[in-house]
């Protein structure tokens, strides 16, 4: 009951966030990362990936990580998975990592050959109704958030995102600092007396 | 009379996401008479659905699949040409379905059919996109009032 209650609520604060950031299935929306204050905490889960190993959202607690729920029909997300990888590759010892989300029907049978035909160079788990659920519905893909070293969501972009915006999102979130301390806001300039 | 039957339209059409599926135009003849049915289609202002051939493995075609036919025999169903549309995710344009358009579907009167009404059922598979955002694959009912005479 207490476990149902917290998804509950965390499916309606993720809800609330992605209508506070003017996000809906039908228009696209490049979302800025959040100040620290008006970001929540990202949905927990648990959905296996290829091997059948359990992977859980809190496994990547400190990181920044780039969630993307995408599918192998989907012909947008076919175009941001090459950005995906080369942020894996450029940022992974920084702290960041990519973690796929397929919402394919069919399953690994459909989703594993085509990780492999591209070479797929980050984690990708199967997806399920609930865990999209949770985090507001994700019926258009791809649905990116971006998520802070804290497990808190701090972007999120419905549709073809540029990749500009992603790149520029995740760079701020690895500039962060690790404790989650207050950072300037682009644009704010501090003077000293 | 037209609100009227704008109003029974709407109550039969088959609704499902980007596309509605309208009533299909029903069909009567004798035993082992070919008949057809066309079946209207209309796709959301702005997205498109996947051709019945689309231009790329990975995507979803169209496609009517039919479940219960009753004494219609031999379906036949006949896609509209597509139309090529270049898209901002594609390198290439797709092949796709926009706006309003009917398919037609053909059978055949089973020579053994009993005298009488009866429903043809299936399902229209599709999977609509807009230019930057895709929905799930979806189902929509399709179903054919035939009359053997």
């Amino acid at each position: 009951m207490f476990r149902f209650s917290l998804a509950a609520l965390a499916a309606t604060a993720v809800s609330i966030v992605l209508l506070t950031a003017g996000c809906s299935t039908s228009s696209v929306k490049a979302a800025n990362v959040k100040p620290d204050r008006d970001r929540h905490e990202a949905p927990e889960f648990a959905l296996k990936d290829a091997d059948g190993k359990l992977v859980h959202l809190s496994d990547y607690k400190g990181k920044v990580v780039l969630l993307d729920f995408w599918a192998t029909w989907c012909g947008p997300c076919k175009i941001e998975i090459p950005w995906f990888m080369e942020l894996q590759r450029a940022k992974k010892d920084k702290g960041f990592e990519v973690l796929g989300v397929a919402m394919d029907d069919e399953g690994w049978e459909t989703v594993k050959p085509f990780l492999a035909d591209i070479g797929v160079n980050y984690r990708v788990v199967m997806g399920n109704d609930q865990t999209a659920q949770l985090y507001g519905g994700v019926d258009a893909l791809p649905t990116t958030f971006l998520i802070d070293r804290t497990g808190k969501i701090a972007a999120v972009h419905v549709g073809l995102a540029s990749k500009k915006d992603i790149v520029d999102g995740v760079e701020q979130l690895l500039q962060a600092p690790k404790d989650g301390g207050i950072v300037p806001e682009p644009g704010l300039v501090i003077r000293a007396k | 009379m037209a609100a009227l039957s704008l109003s029974l339209a709407s109550l039969f059409a088959q609704s499902s996401g980007h596309l509605t599926v309208g009533e299909p135009q029903k069909v009567a003849g004798k035993r082992g008479a070919a008949v057809e049915s066309k079946i209207p289609v209309s796709i959301q202002s702005g997205f498109h659905v996947n051709s019945n051939t689309p231009s790329e493995e990975y995507l979803i075609p169209l496609k009517i699949t039919w479940t219960a036919t009753g004494a219609l025999e031999a379906p036949r169903v006949v896609y509209p040409k597509p139309t090529m549309e270049k898209y901002e995710f594609s390198p290439t344009p797709l092949s796709v379905f926009t706006g309003n358009f009917d398919l037609v579907a053909n059978f055949k009167i089973a020579g053994n059919a009993p005298a009488g009404p009866g429903i043809a059922e299936g399902q229209l598979r599709y999977q609509a996109c807009n230019s930057t955002t895709c929905f799930p694959p979806k189902n929509v009912p399709v179903k054919i009032s035939y009359l053997v005479q």
